[in-house]
């Protein structure tokens, strides 16, 4: 049993997930933002607003608002701490760590409790929930950094 | 073929014997098959008549002198004969489209868009499926026709004092479903009907989750068009029935055009084939037409009050062991018979999807999400619900399957 899985945790709502789905860290806006993004998913509703402030190479400000599973709801939350404070290029290795860790056989290292969501790949229906803020923060990354490198 | 052998009750488990899907498992589990309202399951002799079509019978329609285009016609002219006897129906009204959406979006095309004029009113209710909202917003936008609303009440019954307000002009049509796919509500068609005549309008009815489901009369309801699927009564899915009153299709343009709907074709014009053959253009899905007539015989055989009965039984035993898991939102009518075998509800702050995961862990598969009802999740004040719907296949035991599944729910999410 991997260290951190305590028995009463379950294989898919790890007692963390749970924790970021009802106390979600960063949820609301930020005042002001250099880039917002939405993210949602037709087909199950879930709705994820992210609102970005990069300022000299680094996320000053990280902040989301929506609504859905538990899941997308808590990797948002998750995706938020990871990054906030964080040099650009970092937190753009995070989102590619994270991706490689859902979407292809990449390992849990430097990932912290992002790690929690890897029991998702067991429920390949729900990855794309896990993904919905990874989408939005990779693409307001790329919409950032060309805004900051306008003269 | 089934074999009742007491008259007042179902026997499910030889209706089972008939289902061979139902013995899978999922994981461990035997699934628990509580989906209906999205998609039946089919049984062998719905099975064995579109594999036989094709073994032996496949040709096409209304087309050629030979021996199998003679069979094909007649089996696919038979299933609109006995289509119409199982809704108790003229049979030139039945129109062979691919699925109850087809068949609301052709009369919002060709009567709605065509025959009303602008400033007439549909009306719909807060209850609808997307597929009888979005033809009439189509059809509204296009013909300057004006959408108003019967609302739901905190019941999950309609404003019936709403609708006699709205059902006069200028409302030329009004379009309801019988059963609700959320709520389960079973709505009053029929006095719907005397009051929308009363004033001139024209009544479509969403059969979609009733006609599967308990006896309908056309000729009862009075109703002007009725639309379901084949695929929620144990037929393929890819055909379903518009009902409408031949006179009323005498008056509409076609919908599609193309083979089979003509009389004459010349390079400036066309005339169209007769009613209700001026509606069915192409080549029609003969092998799921027939499925669909060997499944009006198997819900027959069944017994349409016999069925209708076992689901009232299932709801209310539903009700009771949601009751009893205890801290769960449900929605639509309290009691039977006001509802009947679709009931939606959630669990405490648990999103839908999460329900719905753990509870295909335990076998259980249900409907989790919107379900295609936008509008009606605005008014009950949700993203989305949990929905158990049942048919002439499952069992008591079953919902008690999915109590104890939803307790594991509550274990997981700690509620």
């Amino acid at each position: 049993m991997a260290v951190g899985f305590s028995s009463v945790d379950d294989e898919l709502f790890r007692e963390i997930i749970l924790d970021h789905y009802r106390n979600p860290r960063h949820k609301g806006g930020l005042d002001p933002a250099d880039v917002t993004l939405e993210a949602n998913n037709p087909l199950c509703g879930d709705e994820i607003l992210l609102s970005l402030r990069l300022r000299q190479g680094a996320v000053e400000g990280i902040a989301f608002s929506g609504r859905g599973c538990s899941i997308s709801q808590a990797s948002a939350s998750m995706m938020c701490d990871s990054v906030a404070g964080k040099p650009t290029d970092e937190a753009s290795a995070t989102v590619q760590r994270f991706r490689d860790m859902m979407l292809a056989e990449g390992g849990v290292d430097g990932l912290g409790d992002l790690e929690a969501l890897q029991g998702v790949k067991r429920y390949p229906v729900r990855v794309k929930c896990a993904l919905l803020p990874w989408n939005a923060l990779l693409q307001g990354l790329a919409d950032g950094s060309a805004g900051e490198n306008r003269p | 073929m089934t074999a009742i052998t007491d008259p007042a009750t179902l026997d499910v488990d030889r209706v089972r014997a008939d289902f061979p899907v139902l013995a899978r498992r999922i994981g461990e589990r035997p699934l628990v098959y509580l989906d209906s309202a999205a998609t039946s399951q089919k049984p062998l002799p719905v099975l064995d008549a579109v594999e036989r079509y094709y073994w032996y019978s496949n040709a096409n329609v209304h087309r050629g002198v030979h021996t199998l285009g003679t069979e094909a016609t007649e089996l696919f002219e038979n299933a609109r004969r006995r289509i119409a006897a199982f809704i108790d129906a003229p049979e030139d009204g039945v129109v062979f489209v691919r699925n109850a959406t087809e068949g609301i979006n052709l009369v919002a095309a060709s009567y709605a868009r065509e025959l009303l004029s602008p400033g007439d009113r549909i009306v719909l209710t807060e209850m609808e499926h997307h597929s009888n909202l979005v033809p009439w917003q189509l059809a509204a936008e296009h013909a300057g026709l004006e959408l108003a609303y019967i609302g739901v009440r905190d019941d999950g019954t309609l404003d019936l004092e709403r609708a006699a307000e709205l059902l006069r002009p200028p409302t030329r049509l009004l379009s309801i479903a019988h059963q609700s796919n959320v709520l389960g509500t079973i709505n009053p068609v029929r006095q719907l009907v005397e009051m929308a005549h009363e004033h001139g309008a024209v009544v479509c009815v969403d059969a979609a989750q009733s006609v599967p489901h308990m006896p309908v009369s056309v000729r009862s309801l009075d109703c002007d068009f009725l639309a379901f699927s084949g695929h929620k009564m144990c037929a393929p899915m890819g055909i379903g029935v518009l009902w409408a009153r031949p006179e009323l299709l005498e008056r509409m343009p076609p919908f599609l055009g193309g083979g089979s709907m003509i009389l004459r074709v010349d390079l400036d014009h066309s005339t169209w084939n007769s009613v209700p053959h001026k509606f069915e253009a192409g080549t029609p899905d003969v092998a799921s037409a027939a499925g669909l007539a060997v499944a009006c015989d198997y819900l027959d055989a069944v017994g349409r009050d016999r069925i209708h009965a076992h689901e009232l039984s299932l709801t209310r035993h539903l009700l009771d062991v949601l009751d009893e898991v205890g801290g769960l939102s449900v929605y639509g009518p309290g009691s039977v018979p006001e509802r009947g075998g679709a009931v939606s509800f959630n669990v405490a702050d648990v999103h839908p999807h999460d329900v719905g995961t753990i509870l295909d862990r335990e076998g259980v598969a249900v409907r989790a999400g919107h379900h295609c009802c936008q509008p009606l999740m605005r008014r009950l004040d949700v993203d989305a619900t949990v929905r158990a719907s049942m048919y002439l296949y499952n069992t008591h035991a079953e919902i008690d399957a999915l109590g104890a599944a939803l307790h594991e729910v509550k274990r997981v999410f700690r509620v």
